[in-house]
Order: structure tokens, then C-alpha cells, then sequence
């Protein structure tokens, strides 16, 4: 004795947003039920279990049925099979596009590839998010990423028009992309407590900067791919380390500069020469597909401990950089002014937003 | 006479990959009309093809252009191998046909697949050149408008209602030829959607003719059905309501009701007082004429006094409608100069209809409308509610014509009826002739809120049809409703409109049953029964007290497995008896309610192998002009069983439900002030009789039993069954069994607050609607498990399943409250041995609950004159009467001699009861057989769940982000007549599709849940493509008539089959001043679109 079949269809598709979370995060069908329930939904409307369960089962085959549907979401508008509002179809792809950044730090740099998708059951282990929403999540990056892959113009307009997301997802997404077609390390465990939030911010500092996106607005990969011949001039910058003269007019201009302003500057004077080389080292080594997966670890190990062990304050490195950065300007022999902003303007931004606990 | 169809196809979109290898599509399409196919160019390797076609043209006589659908295939071109077909797009052209409907089809049509489902959007745009005016050529219809509105259409005006129409088809059953054998199943489910909207088209053609005939120039009401015979054949059949309407322009009548307004009131006064009227001299003719014509209601009130006859008021009713300013209904008799007061009517039209007067009359024959609400004034008296159900055999439609051939060839059935008496149209003849005489002993001439429909299983089929038995005003009709006998005095004294209607319209003197009757509490001057049950909408003028709720009466009867003959009897012996246990069920849930009306009455019946499911739904309202229901009484037979305790627990029970109903519904009528003496005695005197509580007669005591012969209808012969003290108590507890049904009357949970569900239009108590509305369709099927099951246990799980999927709806649709469920929409069914299918369609409405205002009582109420007697006419009558009669010796079927014991013999039964025009018709076929069959065909993988994705990897931007506005225009469906704060200003055209899905990949498609949610969201989404390409924004009086479901889990396959209709609609929102449908065209919001899609 029981139910063989049930359904419940509307003319406008109804959908309860509570139950798209759970479906979402990868509940079955009888778990999304318990929830609801000691949610209380119950008592709103008299229902029963049994109410409940066939209300969550129709919701959940509705998802199922849009899912191809928000797999491309500009469909969804223009599709007949569901009578879905504006509004309420703009919710559907943002929430179905949303992702939870516990997953995304454990995949954010890595292939999108399928030998990662294998590794998801461990992900999931791991943060503890489903392995049926590490899919979606996982599915959606990959998804975005073969789009974008080939078009031109801005990354993030891209993403926005192509799957219709806010302006935040949108950069979120751009950053996605971003790491995974760099394949930047953020798994080491030097880089273990530094945020999505954090790598987002830099990576949207290196598309702005750093891309051939920077200078040409209507090239392929314009925003994916760094800009070669950027990467290739920062070569020059090793002049500041590798002569002798520069490098001690550079640190005498930056101590001039520093004195008195700061507790640790003892420290800082001590290190700089450390500090410097270890700066444009990174820039010097960023041909380097392999150095520029790096390119992070790099930022931590040869900069950002050094100074959190000499124990600088944020103040501190705000104030050290701006000054290493200034007073390379007025070094009269070095020549390198315009490649030196566009390194250090990235470098800068993203040390601050790193410099944490 | 010729016409020319001109179709072009546009472009396409979202189109399955059907090259493995590119990941793309090759797709042309092949434009089909009869015999003519054109095809367009290949569109080599896109998924978003721009065919751009030339224009294909059609030459075609108009006859096909009703008959036939225009047929869009979308095929994938194929080198090497034959062609794929992607899907079908079929495009009913019958609204260009009518020039006062679409100009032109044109829109994204989804390309349907039976197999598997929608497969992208072609985009087609269909134009028809009619070359003459077409009302004179005999085969065709055109122009006829058709309207599955059961009320006078929302911008026209009945000029005229003509009457009853109807019409049948069959043919054989393209399942169950021998090709069916060797073809695939998508062939032959093509097949099928064919020939039945071939079958359709023929219908509704010669439906249209014999409107023509008539003089009108639309159906309203129509309601089309199909009977899946199986073997035997395919019947599609048809009935509806001839009128003639006006459209009202736009400018001058926002609403009808306003128009029609101010003449009701006059109007209907002088009906009810014609010597006020001083229309004498007119008067004296028309009672000459209207006595000529031969009605079979000849007979002249033979009881009483009432020189001026009744219909002789309204006579000079009509004229003076006419000459003023509205000019409704303008019935020119035959041989009678009426011209001079014709007013604005159109001379031609009269003229015409003068000339189709006496076929007008013939027509007559059936004084039924299958209308369910009715312009004010309409409606003089309801006198209950009145049906007939006949079980048949299914044979082979024998037709020499049909035989071997392979080729649709259609026949009318009625062509062939000289030659094989046992025919559909007898069946049914049949069936009307018994509501006629059923509604004639009322006291009434015509029927409304007429409906027909059929439960089949195997070779056994149980024919339905109700009514509401009423007397009409005939000043919207021809001659031919007046000379009927009735009680005349009621017509000296004017009634007002709230209250006329539930004014009985049998002669006191001579009652067709034993009744009790009382003064009108409302008007107080004629006499009311105590309850009143029709299958009509709530009259928009009645006064009403509190809100309405929905009512239903559940049952489950088991029964053998038999086979022919034995079946049908034994089917036919249980009737009667589910007939009564269900109008039990629906009185004393009225009671337990404390209302006294009950509206949209709709009792289904259907047949199973091994069991009878009976459903019968209403909706319960407390009519301010009716007594008061008393309460009900439990009382113990024997008092040794059970003790006096037990007794009164229940019967506190049963009080405090009906206080708490009370409240709930807002029942608060006065209190009597008083009584008239009658009444009064008659209370005393059934106070006197029992012991406390107020006095509810048994149902029973007040069943009054009519055995009719079909053979010779008139004769009524009446059986009182009991009178008597022990039928003075309400229920008897008197084994657990009928603790049992008592505590299942308890069950029924009152709705959640914050909402109230009807099966009407519109909740009565309820008038302030607000905009949102939500159609919605739900199907349950439940699977008994196979244990030994009483009827007790099955009717335990069948209410369950209703209660259930109630619950469901309300919890569902929370976030509307306050809502109230419109026009809930029960079927049933018995697929096979041991499921159980409901399905229902409904409409939730939210509405202003701050400013709902109830009716306050205008009259103050008698409380406590609970004595009840219903104008139930329980008329059994042997079932496999005449027509199995004509085949066998009777005996042999009923296996009952004829006699005059009622429970021995009883096949079609009626008393108070069915209604509900959309949806009776849930016949399941069993197709085992046919699944079966099926078991080698291919498997498809579910090519849908693969449909391309980045297919136009355009590399520019898309200029638009798309979902700010939609380019899909959204499409409002309803199964009521209107769309709360709109307005309709135009009428496109019905709709009315069939579809067939089928599957191989049951598990893969989400089981039978997801197979079927599928295919109802496709089935939506189709009708809101059509209705979106002829330029509507709405669908209204939208049902699903059909939904038969089959499954083989075993081998992975289910078939399911849909019927759906509506009328496509524009309406603007009732703020709109002009009438400007704010979506354009939406060809051309489509074609923009196009491109942004590429």
C-alpha cells in the first residue's frame, strides 16, 4: 500500500527557496525532510510527514528538470517548458551558481580536470559540504571555465552575460577561472589560512594588472592568461638586486624614509636586503609557468613570514612597501619606472590583503 | 469552397544534437496539410537553424481547414540513412477561421517528440485567405465560435440561446489496428494524436452546422470527450450550447454585468408579475403562438388556477427588454409579426432565424444547456439535480466501411445508424431521454449545468449524465420553454432575484415526492425546499450566509471479477446503491457543515475490475432563503450493543463539529423571529417524536425512488420507500460499520486558515479576488496492497487519498494565503487491478481578506426547522434496458425480471447529484495488452538530458542580458471563466489538444513520477506556446479531460495520454482604460529574439 506516483504541477512553477538550498547542498530527499521539519514548517500549515515528503519529492524533481536548464542559464529565459518569474529565475541561477568557500579553497588552483573530480569524495570528507554539491560546484567552475576559455573580451563581463550572475558571483567566478588556468598553488599549508576572499582580491588585482587584458581589450584569453611580455620585462628588474649600488641607494632612500616612524624598524633595515631580493626575485622567475604557480607560496615564504616573524603590524607593511615601492622612482639609474609600478601596484595590493593571521 | 493556407517557417532553436560526431544538427522541415507536404532547405550543422522559408500555400477547400491540423515535422537530414525525425509541431487553424478571432498564428511552438518529449522550439507563422463568406456552404462551419466557457462568454451578450447540441464520431482505434503490430510505437502514437484531432475537427464542424442550423453562430459550453474503447473503436463525442452572441464593444460595457444590470431587475419583475405589466394585447398573442409549437411539455398546468399562464408574463418581459435600450433576446415566433418591437436586432438575422424556427424547435427535443451560470434573470427555478447512468457492453463498432481499410477515413456514426441499432448515439439518446422525463417530473422544461461523461473498463462502460432540472426564462430563447405546467401562483407575486431561484418549481399540490417545504425565509412568499442540490455555479445574485466549502462524498465498492454480461449486471445492481451511500455521505456532511445548498454537485462513478469507485463533489453553501439544517442525531439501535455513553460521546462530537463549522464558515443567520405556521407544526411535531437535538428525518425518509422504463420514459412511477419512526433518526449506530462511516464523516479536516477551497467558479462569500492566481494539475496514483480488503478498509484509504492531496495543495500553496482553491476538479480512476488515480485540477486565488465582506442575512433565519426532505429523485431503472435489451432477452442480463422491486434492479440512478462540466470524463483503458506488445521496441536513451549546451559558442557578446525581460510571453491558465482584475477583450479561439508520451526508459526518466511531471509541464508549456502564437495571454476555462496513465515498471515503459482544453483569451488588467493588449504581437518579440539567440 502506498503512493506509486504524485505530482504536482503549476502552471508557474512553484518553488520553495528553503527546499532549493537543501536540494542544493545535496540533502536526499529524506534528510530535506527532517530538516524541514524541525524547521517547523509543519505547524505553519497543518501538514503532516507524509505532506512533507511529497511536497520536497516534487520540488526536488522540479530541480532536477531545471537543472539542464541553469547548466546554460540564458535558456532558462527563453525556454517554455517552466513559467518562472524574472526574479524568481535570476534566485535560481545565483543560488545554483553560489558555492561555499570551504569547497572552493580545496579546489581553487587545481585542473579542473576529471582526476580532481575523483578527489572530490575526499573534498567533501574533508569540509564536510556534500559530495553531491562538491559536483555541482566542481561542474559549475568547469562549466564557466570552457565558456569563458575562448572569448574574447573582459573575464568577468563574460561570466556575467553568459550565465547571468550578480557582479560579486561574477568576480568570483573570474577568479575561479583565473587560479584554475594558472593552476596558482593555495594548497601548501603556509597558504592554509588564507582565505577564497583573499585569493579572489588577487587574483582580481592580477587580471587588472597584470593580463594582456591590461593593455588590449579585444584579445583571446585577454584577462585568463598573464601578459608575456610583462612577465619578460620584469626580468630588468633584477638590477636592483643584482647591483650592488642600486640595491644599497634603495635601501638607504627606504631607511631614510622609514626612520623613526616605526617599532620595527630595526627590523626592517636588518631584512631589507633579504626583502628586496626576495621580491624581485619573484618577479624575475615569473616566466616560469612553474615559478608562476608558485608565485603565492613565493609571496608568503619570502616576504610575508619574514615579517610576521620580525612581528611588523599591517601599519608596518603598508608603510614599508609604499616606501620600497616610492623610493625605487628615485633611483636615477634604475630605468625600469613603468614595469616597476605594475609589478609592485599588484604586489602591494596583494601582500596587504595576505597580511593577516 | 476554397481557401488558401499559408504557413512559413521561420527559424529554430535549442534543437537536439542529432550527429553524434559534430555534436550538431542538419534540420529541415517538412510542412504538411492533407496531402500536400512542402520542405524547406537543409540547415546544415546548427542547433539554432534560420530557415527563413518562402511562403508554403495551401490550396485547400474549408471544410479541411476545420478538419485538419497543419503538421510541422522538424527532421534531421541524413546522407547516408533515412532522415530522423526530431519532432512534430501540430497547429489547429480553426481560430483563423473565425474573423473575429486571430489574424495570424505566429510563434515558438515546441517541438514535440512522443517519445521524447520537447525537443527545442520552431518558430512558425500561419495565415489563412478565405476567399467568400462561408455561412452559406453546408459542409463547412466556419465562423462558428466555439467557447468551452460554461457562461456567456465575458465580452458578448447572448442575443439568443438557442440549445442543446451534439455530436459523434468514431472511428477505429489506430493502437489497436494489426499495423500496430509491425509499426513503432512512435508511429503509432502519431497515429493516434492524428485522428483524434482529425476526429475533433470533423466534430466540431458539424457541431457548427448544426448551429448554423439553428440560427446561432457559437457554442458555448462546449465539451468535447473521447471514450477509449479499446478494440471496439474510438468514440469522440461532443455537446454543447447553441447561442447566438453579440459582442459588446469595449468602449461602451466594461463588464457584462454592469450591462446587463439595469434591465435584469425590471425584466425579472415583470416576469414574476405580469399584471403589473399592462401588456395585454401583446400578451394574448404570444400565448396563441407559443401554445402552437409541439413541445413535448404541452401539457397545461392541470393543477391549478393561474388564468394567466406562466409564460405569458414573460412575454411582454422580453418586449420590453427589447424596446429598451439593450435589446436582449429577441425570439421571433413563427407566423408572428413581432418586428415591431425588435428594436436594434439585426433584421437579417431574424429573418434567418424566423427561417430556421421550426428546426430550432426539432432541436428542442433536449431542453438542455450545459451551461453552469447564466446571465441574471436567466434562471427562474431550480428544481434539483437530475441523472441517469447506463451500464453497456462494448462491442466492435461494426462498420463495413471502416474494416480492412487503413486509411482515417472518418464516419459519422449517425450515417450508419439505419443499419446498426445498438449504436453510441442510441446509448446516449437514451440516457437523455431519462434526464428529460427525470427533469419533467420535477416540474421543470429544461436542464442546465448539463454534463455527460463515461467510465469504461474492459468491454463494460457506464454512460453518465446530470443536470440541474430548472425552469428558465424564456425571453432568451425561442418559443417552445413556456407552456409548461407549474405551480402559476408562485408567478402573481414578484420574487426577488436573490431568492427566485430557490423557489420550487413543482406544484405544491401535486409534489413529484413527498417534500417538506417552507416559506422562503428570504421573501416569504413562496415556498423553498429545505435543501437544494445543483450541478450549477452559485447564481451571482443569490443571497448566501457565511462562505461556501468544498463537500465530498467518498466511496469504494468491491467487487468480482467478472466478465460480460454477469459484470454489467452486477455493476449495475451496485449503482443504486453507491448512488445512495454517496448522497448520504453528501447530506450529512452538509448538516455536519450547517449549510443547506450544495453548487457544482459532480458525482463521478468509475469502473475497476475488481472494484467501483464513487466521487462526488459540490460545493456546500448556506442559502439565506432556505431553512436552517437541523443537526444530526446518533441513536443506538439496540441499546444492549452499545452504551448510551458511547452514544453521546459521538453525537457531542457531532455537535461540537457543527459549532465549530459554524464558526469556521461563518454561519451566523439570525434567528427565526417567526415561523410560519406550518412549519412550526411540523417541527413541534418531530420534536414530539424524538428525543433531543434537532430533528433530522433519515436520509431515506426523504429519498424518493423513481423507477423509470427508458422504453417509455414519461411514466414515472413513484415508490416511497419508508415512512416510518424508526427513519426519524439520522444515523443509527447499529454495528461498527456504521461507527465507522461516522467517524469518517468526522475526518474530513476543515481547510487551514487562511484558506477555503470550492469546486465552483468562485467561493461564495468571497469577492474581493486579488491578482494572484495558480493553476495547478496533480496526479496520485496509489497501490492497494493485496491483502484481503473490505470496503470498509478501501473506503478508509480512498478518503485518506483525497484528504491527503488536499493537504498537500494547501501546504503547497501557503505562501498565497489568503487563497481559496477555485474549481477543484476531482476524477477518478481504476487503471488497473489494484491502483487507484486521482487527479485534479484547480486554480488557487488570493483575494482582499480585510475587505471581505459577508453578505450579512437580509432576512432574519428560522433555526431548528430541521426537517429535511430533498427534492432527491432517486430514479433506478433497470440498467442494461433497452439497448443490451435489443441484443439479449433482458432477463438474462439483469437477471431480474422486471418488476417493481427497486433494489433489485437498478442501473441508472438519479436523485440530487453530478455536475461539474470540465472534467467527467476520466475513463481508463486498460492497455495492458498493448504495453505488452511494446516490450521489444528500441530503447532511446534520454537524448533530452543531453540537449546541447554550448552549442553556439558565439564568441561575441550577447548584446542583452536576457532575463530582465523575458522573451517568452507569459501565459495565465485558469479552469474558471475569468482572471481576477482583468478583463477579457478578446476571444482567440478554443483550444483543444491531444497528446501522447511515451517511454522506454522509465527509471531513467525519474520513474512514473518524473515521466509524468514531465509530460504535464510539456502539456503546459504547449498550450501556453499556442495560446502565446495566436497573440493571447490567458487561458481560461482550461481543463484536463483525460489523463490515462499506464505502466509496465517491469519493462521500463509507461504510456500516457492527455486531453486538454480551454479558451485562449487577451485580457488586460481591469485598470487598463483602453484595450490595448500590453503584449504586442508575439511574433515580433520572437523574432528579436531570434537573433540574440544566435
Amino acid at each position: 500500500m502506498a503512493v506509486e506516483l504524485d505530482v504536482f504541477v503549476g502552471n508557474t512553477t512553484i518553488m520553495d527557496e528553503e527546499v532549493y538550498k537543501l536540494w542544493l547542498d545535496g540533502y536526499t530527499v529524506n534528510d530535506a525532510v527532517k530538516v524541514r521539519m524541525e524547521g517547523g514548517v509543519m505547524e505553519e500549515c497543518e501538514a503532516s510527514a507524509d505532506v512533507l515528503l511529497s511536497d520536497t519529492m516534487d520540488q526536488y524533481r522540479t530541480f532536477q528538470m531545471c537543472e539542464r536548464l541553469l547548466h546554460s542559464p540564458a535558456k532558462l529565459a527563453n525556454q517554455l517548458l517552466f513559467q518562472i518569474t524574472p526574479h524568481r529565475q535570476a534566485v535560481l541561477i545565483e543560488r545554483y551558481y553560489a558555492f561555499d568557500d570551504a569547497f572552493v579553497r580545496e579546489v581553487l588552483g587545481k585542473k579542473l580536470s576529471k582526476g580532481t573530480k575523483k578527489d572530490l569524495d575526499d573534498i567533501s570528507a574533508k569540509t564536510s559540504v556534500t559530495l553531491k554539491s562538491c559536483r555541482r560546484q566542481f561542474d559549475n567552475f568547469k562549466r564557466v571555465f570552457k565558456v569563458v576559455e575562448e572569448l574574447k573580451g573582459p573575464l568577468v563581463e563574460n561570466i556575467r552575460q553568459h550565465f547571468l550572475l550578480s557582479d560579486k558571483l561574477g568576480r568570483d567566478y573570474a577568479a575561479i577561472v583565473f587560479f584554475a588556468n594558472n593552476r596558482f598553488e593555495t594548497g601548501k599549508r603556509k597558504l592554509q589560512y588564507l582565505t577564497f576572499q583573499d585569493f579572489a582580491f588577487c587574483a582580481g588585482q592580477l587580471i587588472n594588472n597584470w593580463t594582456v587584458g591590461a593593455v588590449d581589450h579585444m584579445v583571446e584569453d585577454m584577462d585568463v592568461d598573464l601578459d608575456k611580455e610583462f612577465l619578460q620585462e620584469l626580468k630588468e628588474l633584477k638590477i636592483l638586486i643584482t647591483d650592488k649600488d642600486l640595491l644599497d641607494q634603495h635601501k638607504s632612500l627606504v631607511c631614510t624614509a622609514l626612520r623613526g616612524k616605526t617599532k620595527a624598524f630595526n627590523e626592517m633595515e636588518a631584512n631589507f636586503k633579504n626583502l628586496s631580493r626576495g621580491l624581485v626575485n619573484i618577479a624575475a622567475k615569473l616566466t616560469n609557468t612553474k615559478d608562476v604557480r608558485d608565485f603565492f607560496i613565493d609571496l608568503v615564504e619570502k616576504f610575508i613570514e619574514p615579517c610576521r616573524s620580525d612581528r611588523w603590524t599591517a601599519a608596518d607593511m603598508r608603510l614599508y612597501l609604499t616606501h620600497y615601492t616610492n623610493s625605487a622612482h628615485i633611483l636615477d639609474t634604475f630605468k625600469h619606472q613603468v614595469v616597476w609600478d605594475r609589478y609592485m601596484g599588484v604586489i602591494k595590493s596583494c601582500i596587504f590583503k595576505m597580511y593577516h593571521d | 469552397m476554397p481557401g488558401k493556407l499559408k504557413a512559413k517557417i521561420v527559424a529554430g532553436r535549442h534543437l537536439p544534437v542529432m550527429d553524434r560526431a559534430s555534436d550538431l544538427t542538419d534540420a529541415f522541415v517538412e510542412v504538411k496539410f492533407g496531402n500536400t507536404t512542402f520542405k524547406t532547405d537543409v540547415f546544415p550543422k546548427s542547433l539554432n537553424p534560420q530557415w527563413n522559408s518562402e511562403w508554403f500555400k495551401f490550396e485547400v477547400d474549408d471544410e479541411d481547414l476545420q478538419d485538419e491540423p497543419l503538421q510541422v515535422t522538424v527532421l534531421d537530414h541524413d546522407t547516408y540513412s533515412a532522415n530522423d525525425a526530431i519532432g512534430k509541431v501540430y497547429i489547429d487553424i480553426d481560430p483563423l477561421l473565425c474573423t473575429e478571432a486571430a489574424s495570424v498564428i505566429s510563434g515558438w511552438f515546441p517541438i514535440y517528440d512522443t517519445i521524447h518529449g520537447i525537443r527545442g522550439e520552431i518558430n512558425v507563422l500561419v495565415k489563412v485567405e478565405l476567399f467568400n463568406d462561408l455561412n452559406r456552404f453546408r459542409q463547412s462551419s466556419c465562423g462558428v465560435k466555439f467557447f468551452c466557457t460554461t457562461s456567456i462568454p465575458r465580452c458578448y451578450r447572448a442575443a439568443m440561446v438557442h440549445g442543446f447540441v451534439e455530436e459523434l464520431v468514431v472511428n477505429e482505434d489506430p493502437e489497436y489496428q494489426w499495423i500496430d503490430r509491425i509499426r513503432t510505437p512512435r508511429a503509432s502514437n502519431e497515429a493516434r494524436q492524428r485522428l483524434i484531432s482529425l476526429m475533433s475537427g470533423e466534430l466540431q464542424r458539424k457541431i457548427g452546422l448544426k448551429v448554423l442550423e439553428m440560427g446561432g453562430n457559437a457554442v458555448v459550453g462546449y465539451l468535447q470527450c473521447f471514450d477509449l474503447e479499446g478494440e471496439s473503436g474510438l468514440v469522440v463525442r461532443a455537446i454543447g450550447t447553441a447561442c447566438t452572441l453579440d459582442k459588446l464593444s469595449s468602449g461602451s460595457a466594461p463588464n457584462t454585468n454592469t450591462h446587463t444590470h439595469p434591465n435584469t431587475a425590471p425584466a425579472s419583475n415583470a416576469c414574476n408579475s405580469p399584471s403589473k405589466d399592462g401588456k395585454e394585447p401583446v400578451f394574448g398573442e404570444d400565448l396563441l403562438s407559443s401554445s402552437g409549437p409541439p413541445t413535448p411539455f404541452r401539457a397545461l398546468p392541470t393543477s391549478s388556477s393561474s388564468p394567466p399562464p406562466p409564460f405569458s408574463p414573460s412575454k411582454p418581459c422580453s418586449r420590453q427588454s427589447s424596446s429598451s435600450d439593450t435589446d436582449l433576446s429577441l425570439t421571433p415566433k413563427t407566423g408572428m409579426g413581432s418586428g415591431g418591437s425588435v428594436g436594434k436586432e439585426a433584421g437579417p438575422l431574424k429573418t434567418l432565424l424566423r427561417q430556421q424556427t421550426q428546426t430550432a424547435l426539432e432541436q428542442r427535443e433536449f431542453p438542455f444547456f450545459t451551461l453552469t451560470s447564466f446571465p441574471p434573470g436567466f434562471l427562474v427555478h431550480v428544481g434539483g439535480v437530475v441523472s441517469a447512468r447506463s451500464v453497456k457492453l462494448l462491442d466492435r463498432i461494426h462498420n463495413p466501411a471502416l474494416g480492412n481499410t487503413r486509411s482515417y477515413k472518418l464516419l459519422d456514426w449517425n450515417s450508419v445508424t439505419a443499419d446498426e441499432p445498438e449504436t453510441r448515439d442510441a446509448w446516449w439518446e437514451e440516457i437523455r431521454q431519462e434526464i428529460k422525463s427525470h427533469a419533467k417530473a420535477l416540474g421543470c422544461h429544461a436542464v442546465v449545468g448539463y454534463s455527460e461523461s463515461t467510465s469504461i473498463c474492459e468491454e463494460v462502460c457506464i454512460l453518465s449524465a446530470s443536470g440541474t432540472a430548472s425552469i428558465l426564462n424564456p425571453r432568451f430563447m425561442r418559443e417552445g420553454c413556456l407552456d409548461i405546467g407549474i405551480a402559476d401562483h408562485r408567478f402573481e407575486e414578484p420574487s426577488p432575484p436573490s431568492c427566485g431561484f430557490c423557489h420550487i418549481p413543482y406544484d405544491e399540490l401535486n409534489m413529484p415526492f413527498p417534500a417538506q417545504l417552507t416559506y422562503c425565509y428570504h421573501c416569504r412568499r413562496q415556498k423553498v425546499p429545505d435543501v437544494l442540490f445543483t450541478t450549477i455555479d452559485l447564481p451571482s445574485e443569490a443571497s448566501v450566509t457565511g462562505k461556501g466549502c468544498l463537500i465530498q462524498a467518498r466511496l469504494c465498492r468491491l467487487k468480482k471479477k467478472a466478465q460480460g454480461e454477469v459484470n454489467a449486471t452486477a455493476i449495475s445492481n451496485m449503482l443504486p446503491f453507491m448512488e445512495y451511500e454517496l448522497h448520504t455521505q453528501l447530506m450529512n456532511k452538509l448538516k455536519l457543515r450547517s449549510m443547506n445548498a450544495l453548487f457544482g454537485l459532480h458525482i463521478q462513478i468509475s469502473v475497476g475490475e475488481n472494484m467501483l469507485l464513487g466521487l462526488a463533489s459540490a460545493t456546500g453553501v448556506y442559502l439565506t432563503a432556505l431553512p436552517a439544517p437541523g443537526g444530526i442525531q446518533i441513536a443506538g439501535k439496540t441499546p444492549g450493543d452499545l452504551s448510551n455513553d458511547h452514544i453521546s460521546t459521538i453525537q457531542k462530537r457531532i455537535n461540537d463539529t457543527i459549532a465549530k463549522n459554524k464558526e469556521l464558515y461563518q454561519i451566523n443567520p439570525p434567528k427565526l423571529f417567526a415561523l410560519d405556521p406550518e412549519v412550526f407544526c411540523g417541527i413541534n411535531m418531530e420534536l414530539n417524536e424524538e428525543l433531543v437535538g434537532s430533528p433530522i428525518p433519515e436520509p431515506r425518509h426523504r429519498s424518493r425512488l423513481f423507477r423509470s422504463h427508458s422504453e417509455s420514459s414519461d411514466e414515472v412511477s413513484e415508490l416511497d420507500l419508508s415512512h416510518g419512526k424508526k427513519d426519524a433518526f439520522v444515523l443509527e449506530i447499529d454495528d461498527t460499520d456504521a461507527v465507522e462511516d461516522i467517524h469518517s464523516l468526522l475526518i474530513d479536516a476543515p481547510p487551514p486558515s487562511g484558506f477555503y477551497s470550492c469546486n465552483t467558479e468562485v467561493m461564495p462569500g468571497i469577492n474581493t479576488w486579488t491578482s494572484g492566481v495558480q493553476m495547478f494539475t496533480s496526479v496520485r496514483v496509489f497501490r492497494l496492497s493485496n491483502a484481503n480488503l473490505t470496503n470498509q478498509g478501501l473506503n478508509k484509504i480512498f478518503t485518506d487519498l483525497c484528504e491527503n492531496l488536499l493537504k498537500s495543495f494547501y501546504f503547497k500553496l501557503r505562501s498565497m494565503i489568503p487563497c481559496c482553491l477555485c474549481h477543484l476538479n476531482f476524477t477518478v480512476a481504476v487503471p488497473e487491478d489494484e491502483l487507484i488515480q486521482v487527479a485534479v485540477t484547480a486554480v488557487a486565488m488570493t483575494f482582499d481578506k480585510d475587505q471581505t465582506q459577508e453578505k450579512p442575512a437580509e432576512k432574519p433565519i428560522t433555526k431548528g426547522s430541521g426537517d429535511t426532505e430533498e427534492q432527491l429523485q432517486f430514479s433506478m431503472e433497470l440498467c442494461a434496458d433497452s439497448s443490451l435489451a435489443n441484443s439479449q432477452p433482458p432477463s438474462k442480463i439483469s437477471g431480474v425480471p422486471e418488476s417493481s422491486n427497486i433494489s433489485s434492479r437498478a442501473a441508472s440512478v438519479d436523485y440530487g447529484s453530478f455536475a461539474d462540466r470540465c472534467s467527467t470524463w476520466l475513463e481508463l483503458l486498460r492497455l495492458k495488452a498493448h504495453t505488452i506488445r511494446r516490450g521489444s521496441v528500441k530503447t532511446i536513451s534520454s537524448l533530452e538530458r543531453s540537449s546541447p549546451l554550448p552549442d553556439g559558442r558565439s564568441r561575441s557578446l550577447r548584446s542583452t542580458r536576457s532575463f530582465g525581460g523575458t522573451s517568452v510571453t507569459v501565459v495565465k491558465m485558469t479552469p474558471l471563466s475569468f482572471l481576477p482584475g482583468t478583463r477579457i477583450i478578446k476571444y482567440l479561439g478554443i483550444i483543444n489538444m491531444f497528446f501522447i508520451r511515451e517511454t522506454t526508459s522509465l527509471r531513467e526518466e525519474g520513474g512514473v513520477s518524473g515521466f509524468l511531471h514531465s509530460f504535464i509541464a510539456e502539456v503546459f508549456a504547449m498550450v501556453r506556446a499556442h495560446v502565446a502564437a495566436l497573440g493571447g495571454n490567458a487561458v481560461v476555462s482550461y481543463s484536463m479531460k483525460e489523463c490515462v496513465f499506464m505502466e509496465n515498471p517491469n519493462k521500463n515503459q509507461a504510456q500516457c495520454l492527455i486531453n486538454v482544453s480551454g479558451d485562449a483569451v487577451i485580457c488586460v488588467r481591469e485598470s487598463d482604460p483602453e484595450a490595448t493588449p500590453s503584449m504586442t504581437n508575439s511574433a515580433q518579440s520572437c523574432s528579436s529574439e531570434t537573433d540574440t539567440a544566435t
